[in-house]
């Protein structure tokens, strides 16, 4: 896996996004605010332009990239939400495309836009460091190293919004999902088949929500009205990781 | 009074433009003309929401190099707040939006260290109306 396949990865997500906006919104509708999908399809169609602009190097600038673009454009709970966890996979993945220590840069002058930093919540990284940026054609991201990318990614969703499995949010599809990946990775799996494996877990994990009685965001002012409802951000990860399956497909 | 040399920042994050503009007013009207209070409400179209290039151009508005409070109303607000956060420099007070932007604008206003201005908004969690 590459940076031309995370930028298709990408670009099919803002497609399948795009495509699903009004069922997103309209699930949003039943509990929240009804601008999952419009929020979102905004914030991916900014990403497409941003990717489209600045051709990044490596798979880890494509979505660091992706991350402080939908951190930027978004303007609901999902951008600092989705725009943090892209942003954690591509430091991780960076950082795994440089086994040693980053060297202690001075940041890059003016930071365009002055979007906080990749570290998120209490980490703090360097101002304008972007995450590590690989050395250019660093390349090629394992099964393995994907795993541990989308690791960081829910762990770093779960610093910043405090959700825990159960609480009817995006951790409930992103949690089971990014386990089912690590143990298909270890297991020696095909990407395909673990793919397939962790977009299964993300759509059971998103209409296990249903039952739920919302604990986070706008839906948990709901109590018990919130029960019945499947939860957009949880909906939104499945088709993230149905994205992510399509291309891996070819 | 004296005004004091430097003064911790304050920015109010809202989802609202309108009701980050007119609560930081309010402080303003309150605190004193020398305080440092900025809002950032709103999308960067003026919708409903939050928008990271008004809270970092906020930020630098206000700072003056001794730390940076950042008061949001709710959701939205608290996540992109929250991904400011710097150690001992840009902190968030965990407080209800007027009253919380009103005691710490008020002890910005006095010169008071980044510490004693987040206990300051801290406590309007405990005021009581009545």
């Amino acid at each position: 896996m590459d940076a031309k396949f995370f930028t298709a990865w990408i670009e099919e997500t803002a497609r399948v996004i795009a495509a699903n906006r009004d069922h997103l919104t309209r699930l949003d509708a039943a509990i929240g605010d009804a601008d999952h999908g419009t929020n979102l399809d905004r914030g991916f169609a900014a990403v497409r332009e941003a990717l489209a602009a600045r051709p990044a190097g490596t798979p880890g600038d494509v979505l660091t990239l992706t991350g402080t673009t939908l951190i930027r454009k978004v303007g609901g709970a999902s951008g600092p939400l989705y725009g943090t966890a892209f942003r954690q996979m591509g430091t991780a993945l960076n950082a795994a495309a440089q086994p040693a220590p980053p060297p202690a840069d001075a940041p890059p002058p003016g930071n365009a836009g002055a979007v906080p930093p990749a570290g998120d919540a209490g980490t703090t990284t360097a101002p304008g460091a972007e995450g590590v940026t690989a050395p250019a054609g660093g390349g090629e991201v394992t099964l393995s190293e994907l795993a541990a990318a989308f690791e960081a990614a829910l762990a770093g969703v779960r610093r910043l919004g405090g959700a825990a499995e159960g609480d009817k949010t995006m951790v409930d599809a992103l949690a089971p999902a990014t386990r089912a990946l690590a143990v298909a990775a270890n297991g020696g799996m095909k990407p395909e088949e673990a793919l397939d494996a962790a977009l299964a877990a993300a759509e059971e994990g998103a209409q296990a929500t249903i039952p739920l009685q919302a604990r986070k965001g706008r839906a948990s002012y709901l109590g018990e009205r919130s029960i019945g409802h499947k939860d957009p951000g949880a909906a939104s990860t499945a088709l993230i990781f149905a994205a992510l399956r399509a291309v891996a497909a070819g | 009074m004296t005004i004091p040399e430097k003064q911790v920042g304050i920015v109010l994050v809202s989802h609202s433009e309108a009701l980050a503009r007119e609560a930081a007013a309010m402080a303003v009207q309150i605190a004193g003309p020398h305080v440092h209070v900025a809002p950032a409400g709103g999308t960067d179209d003026g919708g409903c929401g939050t928008s990271a290039d008004k809270v970092a151009a906020a930020i630098e508005q206000v700072d003056q190099g001794i730390g940076v409070v950042l008061i949001p109303d709710l959701g939205s607000s608290v996540l992109t707040a929250r991904l400011f956060e710097q150690p001992d420099s840009i902190v968030i007070a965990d407080v209800p939006f007027v009253e919380g932007a009103i005691s710490a604008a008020v002890l910005a206003g006095t010169g008071a260290t980044l510490a004693t201005v987040l206990i300051a908004a801290q406590e309007a969690r405990e005021y009581r109306k009545l």
